[in-house]
């Protein structure tokens, strides 16, 4: 066989190699289904206490037309809870399974979002919006493997990009503003977090039976069960006690 | 008396109910450290050995550091904010005084220093009446208590240019970085530890901490050399509210910095004198970013 057919049989090996590949991971995850629901909040939702930023100037300034508020217990449209993570705490694939880079923006005093979740070893970026500086202080238990940092944001300061080590929920505070305070909650495989009416998709998971948790900052954790058809999508509703 | 890891579970209030995996941590036992005794140090030529640092340690340390090297020693309950700070836990491996970035380890030397120079305003005290091959040995006994010393690498330590002359256009660009980050939110725009967020600091722990005080004649305390001030607000204090300047501070740039605080500090310094000429008013807290 001359040079030429050779390089011509190689070419469409490697063709057909690409083209199974491609195909393969259609359809697995044409495969995938979805656990959707709603976290809703049974009674009043606790008094929110209104924040005063009149240490730093530039933050009151910024809230000149409204009263921000603590965000421990968020509620929207009949008693959805916002900021409620999702994850699948019985989870066996691999821990990271998002490539989206999540954006944790600090912006008129106050974190945007408040809660954000990630997997393990998933990049996310801080991200500054305010004309005033702030230090962006993760706490995590040093015990787990996640390290704690300390990195300062002056106005127009780059984003910073960082990952976890380890499955835990970490407060993030800003040392110059009291206030501020928010959530990392690092877990492996799919997770969602509730929008503003409560509602949460967690997509792609694969066919099976699994425990959705629900994670919310003053509630704690709730379990589900839930099973899940190929390319079918599973139901798991919460109700948090209001306290 | 509550340990250490139980005061990280209260602190973590919420944290704790959410029965993350890995979330557990169970009092340790010297039974745990044991398997790591073979831990060594490097600091020049010199090689340090965690095993033969067990008299020194027990003999110097384990009163305030306590046996499990958490902090909890016998005299730890007599050593608490505000007016002292507990001893340090090593088992979180968690350091001040380091010359690599922040949410790293610190170098073999960082530790080192650190137990030659002591900690100004606080119980721990210079270390240098010990030989340095004691001191090695130490480094080493205090790396055998975190496994993050058998998985990770200590980080690279960051660059310092060499130091340049002062000038009093240096001085003067300065105190445009101290005007631009902001150091004055915590250190006061004459450093005097009185900036609007100074009263609220807290450290990891969630326990009450100062910011320093420049005007006081006090030493900092990772040092008070010209590069040990840059090394600070470079790298960070892990475990406190100061946070690393590196990525919005360029290492000339921090030079300038360097001798604005020292214009501030109450010890003599050429800066100081240069700075009599220039009449720098101090920062205004209450200009816009970028119009100072």
């Amino acid at each position: 066989m001359s040079k030429r057919y050779f390089s011509a049989l190689l070419f469409t090996v490697v063709l057909v190699c690409a083209a199974a590949l491609i195909l393969g991971q259609h359809v697995s995850a044409a495969g995938e289904g979805k656990i959707t629901g709603t976290v809703k909040l049974d009674g009043a939702a606790p008094h929110m206490k209104g924040i005063d930023m009149s240490k730093d100037p530039y933050c009151s300034k910024a809230h000149a037309n409204d009263t921000p508020h603590l965000e421990t217990v968020v509620t929207g449209a009949s008693g959805g809870l916002e900021n409620v993570v999702l994850y699948i705490s019985d989870w066996s694939g691999p821990a990271t399974v998002s490539t989206a880079v999540p954006v944790f923006d600090q912006k008129n005093c106050m974190y945007t979002p408040h809660v954000l979740a990630m997997d393990v070893g998933q990049t996310f970026k801080v991200t500054t919006s305010d004309q005033t500086t702030h230090n962006i202080h993760p706490l995590p238990n040093p015990m787990t493997g996640n390290i704690p940092w300390n990195q300062s944001q002056p106005p127009g300061a780059a984003p910073v990009e960082k990952s976890w080590k380890a499955p835990e929920v970490i407060p993030v505070k800003c040392n110059i503003h009291p206030w501020m305070n928010g959530w990392y909650v690092v877990v492996k495989g799919p997770y969602a977090t509730t929008d503003a009416n409560g509602n949460y998709t967690i997509s792609n998971v694969p066919p099976g039976s699994y425990t959705v948790t629900a994670w919310q900052e003053t509630y704690g954790t709730q379990t589900a069960k839930v099973t899940v058809a190929a390319g079918g999508a599973g139901t798991a509703d919460f109700t948090f006690k209001a306290k | 008396m509550r340990t250490r890891l139980q005061t990280w579970s209260l602190l973590l209030g919420a944290t704790a109910v959410l029965a993350l995996p890995a979330a557990s941590w169970a009092q340790l036992t010297q039974a745990d450290f044991e398997p790591r005794l073979g831990m060594e140090s490097h600091v020049g030529n010199l090689t340090g050995h965690a095993k033969d640092a067990k008299a020194d340690y027990r003999r110097y340390c384990v009163g305030c550091h306590g046996e499990l090297g958490d902090g909890n020693g016998e005299n730890a309950p007599y050593m608490q904010p505000p007016i002292y700070q507990q001893p340090r836990d090593f088992q979180l491996a968690v350091f001040k005084c380091r010359s690599t970035p922040t949410g790293t380890l610190p170098a073999d030397q960082d530790l080192f220093d650190a137990i030659t120079r002591g900690f100004d305003r606080t119980n721990m005290p210079q270390w240098n009446t010990l030989s340095k091959q004691e001191r090695a040995d130490l480094v080493a006994w205090v790396k055998h208590y975190s496994p993050r010393w058998a998985t990770e690498k200590p980080g690279t330590p960051i660059t310092i240019p060499p130091e340049p002359e002062v000038t009093a256009d240096r001085i003067k660009a300065g105190r445009d970085v101290f005007a631009r980050v902001q150091c004055w939110k915590c250190h006061g725009v004459l450093g005097q530890a009185n900036g609007p967020s100074a009263s609220t600091l807290t450290d990891d722990l969630g326990r009450p901490i100062a910011p320093f005080n420049f005007t006081e004649g006090a030493r900092p305390k990772c040092g008070d050399t010209d590069k040990d001030i840059f090394r600070i607000f470079m790298t960070g204090l892990d475990g406190t509210p100061m946070p690393s300047y590196a990525d919005n501070i360029k290492p000339d740039e921090a030079w300038d910095l360097v001798f604005y605080l020292r214009t501030l500090m109450r010890q003599d310094s050429k800066e100081k004198v240069l700075a009599k000429g220039l009449n720098l008013k101090p920062v205004d807290p209450n200009a816009p970013a970028g119009q100072q």
